[in-house]
């Protein structure tokens, strides 16, 4: 089999106290695509921020492996330095470090010391991925994330996932505030990762992504629990009828984390 | 534990010094009277730092330095503060107490700049610098710390700008304190005339870990109507040095003053960086970052007083603290009466690297106009642990995500130093102060 595996096995997760998720179990293998979709609120975030080890979530319960190798023990840039990527809902601004110089150190984190990557090179590289999601060049030489539109912001998140080429990638509300013209090629971009090697997670609670990037399966999640799976119609038919027509199957009243089935 | 605070040097002393320079007698009766004042005057009272037991007494005055013919006699470290490529056409290198060092482009010679060391410009330009020497901008008896200087004056340069003169390539100097013991009384002295610009870059540099001296600064800068300065300083005294420094600005009519400040001292330090916006429509910008490492005690102020209508002053402060260094943040815009159509605004910003550091951000707005604008921000926090959480999840360790934060926000100022090796050289001074 190509590519990593990532498995996450009856993940429970809190927030302050609360807990968000309730048991979630998904396995990404290399060369799939999955969608996780869900009303706002449901623990989709939760679910990503878990996997990539954001401070502030708790794991409770439940395993996260990487080709069999506990997740949960290694430090945030040692999951990224292992295969795992996550393009964030709300990516931090950060002041006085430039994309260009913050994109370098990302590079260079996953290559040993002393091969770190020629500026001719790293500049090569940038450029031509760039022009390829049609972003402004001089975004390469403003700060971090600082002053961007939300738009600028998922083009960026995307630019770091084609540059960083991670195992495994988790894509929050990637499609969030973008418009038509950007949605396609964000799209194009990811779409363009597609090989044997390469996992994804796409997160969305809107369908119209997964026009432009056909998942190979599809997630619901309600009330922090995956609570139905199939293939790629079954986001059509969401797109179609709602999500109205689950939470009757399954007898939800309230989809939000915090009510029980 | 006494505190011995007798000065070694007396009133024979002095006058000896000033006629072994061949000083002009206004000047060196500047110095006797300001040495008969320093028993009266009281230290100065920076808010909330105590100085009273800071080395202000215990110091050699009086230091020799060899001069160097070519620029690679420099010791490595100091070589860093020039531009490799080009050769700087105009710089001078204070060694100990002596010029080393001096080069000044014809054109700019022939325009009449002036850009020579304090002693020989009082021979060459006695008129020039008795008519702005602690005139308009720092007074002698302000306190007993300004009294020393005047008293015990032994270094500094004298910038000189005609009227309509544009000086596009930056004037640099470096004092270099090569004497682990010699004391610096420098006195930095840049006059713009009228419709004039020029761009100054100053570098002070000690190596004494262990031997206490001190250094006691005072610079005057003058832009007149219509002049524009950049002024750029790294301030690097080693450990066993403890500072006061004085910079001090009086713009008149539509004139600039723009300071960039890298405060990178080592020891004990009070430094206050104070503008005077005279005449209307002058504008400051005024941005100092710092380091604090180690048990090191500071004190900055940053002032813009507005006298002329329609003023602008811009204070930025940055500050890292690390270890148990301790540094108090004054911000001061002061607006006076008659100054309408003013805006003072400010932003001090500290970041603490440790439980035991302490960093204060004071912001003070003292406004006697009602038809003005004003505004301050100040804060005190610790490395964002979501700006963190964002530089790791791209695989970056914790301790290089520090030191992007930390650099990214030192970069305000840093990036505004005009001599592309004086930014590099701060910004290694940073990264060896923070790691
Ligand atoms: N930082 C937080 N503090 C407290 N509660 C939170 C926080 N983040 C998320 N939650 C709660 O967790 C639940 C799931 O949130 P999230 O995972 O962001 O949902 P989704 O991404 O599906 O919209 C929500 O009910 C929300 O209120
Ligand atoms: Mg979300």
């Amino acid at each position: 089999m190509a590519g990593s595996t990532l498995e996450i096995k009856n993940l429970h997760v809190s927030i302050e106290g609360k807990e968000i998720l309730k048991g979630v179990n998904l396995t990404i293998n290399g060369g799939e695509f999955h969608a996780v979709m869900g009303p706002n609120g449901t623990g989709k975030s939760t679910l990503a921020s878990a996997v990539m080890g954001h401070p502030k979530y708790e794991v409770t319960e439940g395993s996260i492996l990487l080709d069999g190798e506990d997740v949960l023990e290694m430090e945030v840039d040692e999951r990224a330095r292992a295969g795992l990527f996550l393009a964030m809902q709300y990516p931090s601004e950060i002041s006085g470090v430039t994309t260009s110089d913050f994109l370098r150190s990302s590079m260079n984190a996953r290559r040993e010391e002393g091969d770190e990557i020629s500026l001719m090179k790293f500049i090569k590289e940038m450029d031509s991925v760039l022009d390829y999601l049609e972003i402004d060049k001089n975004m390469a030489q403003r700060y971090l994330n600082e002053g961007f539109s939300g738009g600028e912001k998922k083009r960026n998140e995307i630019l770091q996932l084609m540059l960083m080429k991670p195992e495994i990638a988790i894509l929050d509300e990637i499609d969030s505030g973008l418009d038509i013209d950007a949605l396609k090629v964000v799209s194009k971009g990811i779409n363009k990762l597609r090989d044997e090697n390469f996992g994804c997670l796409i997160i969305t609670h809107y369908q119209r992504l997964l026009n432009y990037i056909t998942p190979d399966y599809v997630h619901v999640m309600m009330q922090g629990r995956v609570v139905k799976s199939g293939g790629p119609e079954l986001a059509q038919r969401l797109e179609a009828e709602g999500y109205d027509w689950i939470k009757e199957e399954l007898g939800i009243k309230d989809e939000t984390v915090g009510q029980n089935a | 534990m006494s505190v011995e605070t007798k000065l070694p040097y007396d009133k024979e002393y002095i006058n000896q010094f000033s006629k072994d320079n061949n000083e002009p007698e206004w000047m060196n009766s500047l110095r006797l009277q300001a040495l008969e004042q320093v028993d009266t005057l009281e230290l100065p009272k920076p808010d909330k730092t105590k100085i009273g037991k800071w080395n202000f007494s215990r110091f050699k005055h009086l230091a020799e330095g060899e001069k160097i013919d070519s620029l690679k006699e420099l010791p490595e470290a100091l070589q860093g503060f020039l531009d490799e490529e080009n050769t700087p056409e105009n710089l001078l290198i204070q060694r100990n107490h002596s010029v080393a060092y001096a080069t000044l482009s014809d054109e700019l010679k022939e325009q009449g700049v002036i850009f020579t060391d304090i002693f020989t410009a009082l021979k060459e330009h006695e008129d020039l610098v008795r008519r702005y020497y602690m005139k308009d901008a720092v007074s002698v008896d302000e306190h007993r710390l300004t009294a020393l200087h005047a008293a015990l004056m032994n270094g500094g340069i004298f910038v000189y700008v005609p009227k309509n003169v544009e000086v596009k390539v930056p004037l640099q100097v470096i004092f270099w304190q090569e004497d682990p013991e010699a004391a610096l009384f420098n006195h930095v002295l840049v006059v713009a005339e009228e419709n004039s610009s020029l761009t100054y870059v100053e570098n002070y540099v000690s190596y004494n870990e262990t031997e206490e001296t001190l250094a006691n600064v005072v610079t005057e800068v003058i832009a007149q109507n219509n002049a524009k300065i950049s002024f750029g300083a790294v301030d690097n005294f080693a450990a066993g040095t403890t500072v006061y420094n004085n910079r001090r600005g009086v713009a008149y009519r539509d004139a600039t003053i723009d300071w960039a400040l890298g405060q990178m001292n080592e020891g004990n330090t009070v430094s206050e960086n104070i503008t005077h916006l005279v005449g209307d429509n002058s504008l400051s910008n005024a941005k100092t970052v710092t380091v604090g490492r180690g048990k090191q005690i500071q004190n900055f102020t940053a002032k813009i007083v507005h006298f002329g209508k329609n003023s602008e002053g811009y204070i930025l402060q940055h500050g890292v603290m690390k270890d148990s260094a301790s540094s108090i943040f004054n911000g001061i815009g002061k607006i006076e009466h008659g100054a309408s159509k003013s805006n003072a605004e400010q932003e001090s910003r500290v970041l603490m690297l440790s439980e035991k550091a302490r960093g204060d951000a004071n912001p003070i707005l003292l406004i006697d106009e009602d038809d003005v604008t004003a505004g301050h921000a100040a804060s005190v926090g610790r490395v964002d642990p979501l700006q963190l959480y964002y530089l790791m999840s791209r695989g970056i360790t914790q301790a290089e995500a520090e030191r992007l934060i930390i650099h990214g926000f030192l970069a305000p100022v840093v990036n505004q130093l005009p001599i592309e090796a004086v930014k590099n050289q701060l910004t290694q001074v940073i990264e060896r102060k923070v790691y």
